[in-house]
């Protein structure tokens, strides 16, 4: 695994991105996923919102770097407001 | 009858999830990994922290292959998508001519990216380039190794050479699909040629335009192979796109974290984009009751 260049925060990157799709998997098992229209005004389900919620943060965290709106931490705060809103509206 | 939903099934793709992990998800991990990282070779690597993020956003390179990029992808649908639809509606409906106009259509979508790249490169030279010797005679300045209109009319005529086809395959697809009774209504109505095209035609072919623009702007947006045979990114900067300045900084100048911060940014826009085609045609489908 050496020529991958681990290091211990993209590790927990990783894990925080599978932990969640895993999650989300047992869930879709458990509890089947109904899609319903939202404010995008297409159907969604939860899997679905997951992905608007990751690739949105993703965005939210450059745009932050970016702008140097400030520590890069607080682009996390502004990422969970973003995908409060996003299963709770999408 | 109600369709049984059942989420189990998702385990038989587990092959196809193995498969992409080695050819795409680990090596994409890897890339993480060396965007946070600086390397100086012999794989030791150094923590950089969002360095190179903060480097590549605020890169005028990087912006200024970007915006090449989009004016590349947005000239070519913008001449593409109109010519292949025009093309469709004017090929045979059947018997010999229309199987001779579908092979010979599909030919220059038969011919490897290089030698595309190769045939221009060589159709374009003013000392032994068909294309390239006579305009010379006929007195066009044309020399796309350096003049930058040149170099990008180029690029251009070889793509929309090389991708129209697709297009207007698909559009006939698209058009042969419609019933004749559509035709007949139109008739009686005494509707003319634009609107049978408008209301009948156009929204009939929507599903499969989409998937030719969604097809034309990703494959145009990573376009890589045949502006590096072509023109290698020159005259000056002039056609080096997103593909072939990332080549230049990883592989050229060896800075493997800021090309790896590059890749994550363009993996994404590409991600956007694709996401947004994606829900468009399914919804479309869904409004149609495919």
């Amino acid at each position: 695994m050496a020529w991958m260049a681990w290091t211990t925060p993209t590790a927990i990157f990783f894990i925080v991105i599978a932990s969640l799709l895993v999650t989300f998997t047992l869930l879709a098992i458990k509890f089947p996923e109904t899609p319903r229209t939202g404010v995008l005004g297409f159907e969604t389900t939860r899997g679905d919102r997951l992905f608007i919620t990751l690739l949105g943060s993703a965005f939210i965290n450059l745009i932050w770097l970016g702008l140097e709106a400030g520590p890069q931490p607080y682009a996390l705060l502004v990422c969970l407001i973003y995908a409060g809103g996003v299963f709770r509206w999408v | 009858m109600n369709k049984t939903v059942n989420q189990k099934a998702w385990f038989l793709v587990l092959p196809v999830l193995v498969l992409v992990a080695f050819s795409a998800v680990i090596p994409l991990m890897t890339v993480v990994n060396y965007s946070v990282q600086d390397t100086f070779g012999n794989n030791q690597f150094f923590w950089a922290g969002l360095e190179w993020f903060r480097e590549m956003l605020a890169s005028e390179r990087m912006w200024n292959a970007l915006s090449r990029q989009l004016a590349f992808s947005v000239i070519i649908l913008a001449i593409e998508i109109p010519l292949g639809i025009y093309i469709a509606l004017n090929m045979p409906k059947k018997g010999f001519w229309a199987s001779f106009c579908l092979v010979l259509m599909s030919l220059p979508l038969l011919i490897p990216w290089n030698v595309v790249g190769t045939i221009w490169q060589i159709f374009g030279r003013v000392d032994i380039g068909l294309l390239g010797y006579t305009l010379d005679k006929i007195g066009v300045s044309y020399n796309y190794t350096q003049d930058f209109f040149a170099a990008w009319a180029t690029l251009i005529v070889m793509d929309v050479w090389h991708w129209t086809s697709l297009v207007a395959l698909l559009a006939y697809a698209g058009l042969q699909s419609i019933p004749d009774a559509y035709y007949q209504a139109a008739k009686i109505d005494q509707a003319s040629r634009w609107n049978v095209f408008r209301f009948i035609e156009l929204p009939k072919m929507a599903g499969v335009l989409m998937i030719a623009i969604l097809l034309r702007f990703m494959d145009s947006f990573m376009i890589y192979t045949e502006p590096f045979v072509v023109t290698g990114g020159g005259p000056g900067n002039a056609t080096t796109f997103l593909s072939i300045d990332l080549v230049k900084m990883a592989m050229g100048q060896f800075d493997l974290g800021p090309a790896a911060a590059f890749s994550i940014m363009y993996f994404l826009v590409i991600l956007l984009i694709s996401w947004v085609f994606y829900t468009v045609m399914t919804n479309l489908d869904k409004r149609d009751g495919v």
